[in-house]
């Protein structure tokens, strides 16, 4: 996919959305890449202790599921220079009811909008949004309800900056 | 125990340096569901200009999140780790990570701001690679809940 021009942005923009699927087997599999074993994301009882009603997602989970639309907008997840995310609610991952641990039990979906265009400095910010997708396709329901409210990504060119003949993405 | 701001503005040793592996990278890179082929076939990240397999915007946090544990484990700030919850995240890139290099994170606990019975800790780690070349700023809150049994 040939990267976005500047000039050829608009600021409201849509670059896109996503809908990302979430297992309790995902929580796992983010624990071991990440390091980070809270049980808060893994053992039901212990999320209850602590006062949640039962496991979330690792909000860095969300955020770094969350960057993938900007990368494939981009073209290189390299371009993107500064991302910022505040975690306003939790994303509940139930246990699945019956059957494998990997079925889905949360939905997000992620949408990103052009943001600010600096063409000075030859950067964008993407504002993007994650949601919870009601009852679907867990066996529960929860409320549609927006999850991060002020979650930008600036990208930019690619590092080190492009020379004239490449396409300065932002 | 209880927060501290004493240790506001102090900077903690480096945590030991972090290798990234092409291995370390497919498996982030799975885990938050990133599908860029430069996050798993060499050839197309250096068909974009990386050297090697490129990190995903938030692996950083591999390395940010082993310095800022010297903060959460200094009894001088009092932090109780089990009431602690992930408030805000950024990442400033200086350059994408890419698999071969060796990344130390060193953390300053940056502000505490303290809220009743709870605070907000703010920490920024800064991230170098073997070259002494610098690849991203962390900066992390987080939010220390209120113990209610003790306020009562």
């Amino acid at each position: 996919m040939a990267a976005p021009q500047i000039t050829e942005l608009e600021k409201g923009q849509s670059i896109g959305t996503r809908r990302i699927s979430l297992s309790r087997a995902d929580l796992v599999a983010y624990a071991a890449a990440s390091g980070d074993h809270n049980p808060i994301h893994w053992n039901e009882r212990f999320a209850q202790e602590v006062g949640l009603d039962g496991v979330i997602a690792h909000g860095m989970l969300t955020m770094g599921a969350a960057s993938d639309i900007v990368s494939e907008w981009a073209g290189d997840p390299g371009a993107i220079l500064d991302y910022q995310t505040r975690f306003t609610k939790p994303v509940p991952v139930a246990d699945a009811d019956s059957g494998s641990p990997s079925e889905p039990t949360a939905e997000l979906e992620v949408s990103g909008k052009v943001g600010k265009l600096d063409e000075e400095a030859g950067t964008v910010r993407i504002d993007l949004t994650v949601e919870l997708v009601e009852g679907s396709p867990a066996p529960r329901c929860w409320p549609r309800r927006r999850l991060s409210s002020a979650s930008d990504v600036r990208r930019g060119g690619v590092h080190p900056p492009p020379g004239p003949a490449v396409p300065i993405i932002a | 125990m209880s927060i501290s701001t004493e240790r506001e503005g102090h900077t903690y040793e480096a945590a030991q340096p972090y290798q990234v592996s092409r291995e370390a990278i497919r498996e982030f890179a799975a885990s938050v569901k990133a599908r860029s082929s430069a996050h798993t076939d060499p050839e197309a990240a250096v068909a974009l200009g990386h050297a090697d397999l490129v990190a995903p915007p938030t692996f950083a946090v591999l390395v940010a999140q082993r310095a800022e544990a010297a903060v959460v484990s200094d009894p001088a700030a009092g932090i109780d780790f089990s009431r602690v919850v992930h408030a805000e995240e950024r990442f400033t890139h200086h350059a994408p990570i890419a698999a071969g290099e060796t990344l130390t994170g060193q953390t300053t606990l940056e502000r505490i701001r303290v809220m009743g019975g709870g605070a907000m800790v703010t920490t920024v780690t800064e991230i170098t690679n073997q070259d002494g070349e610098a690849k991203s700023t962390v900066t992390s809150s987080l939010l220390v809940r209120a113990d209610d049994e003790e306020a009562a």
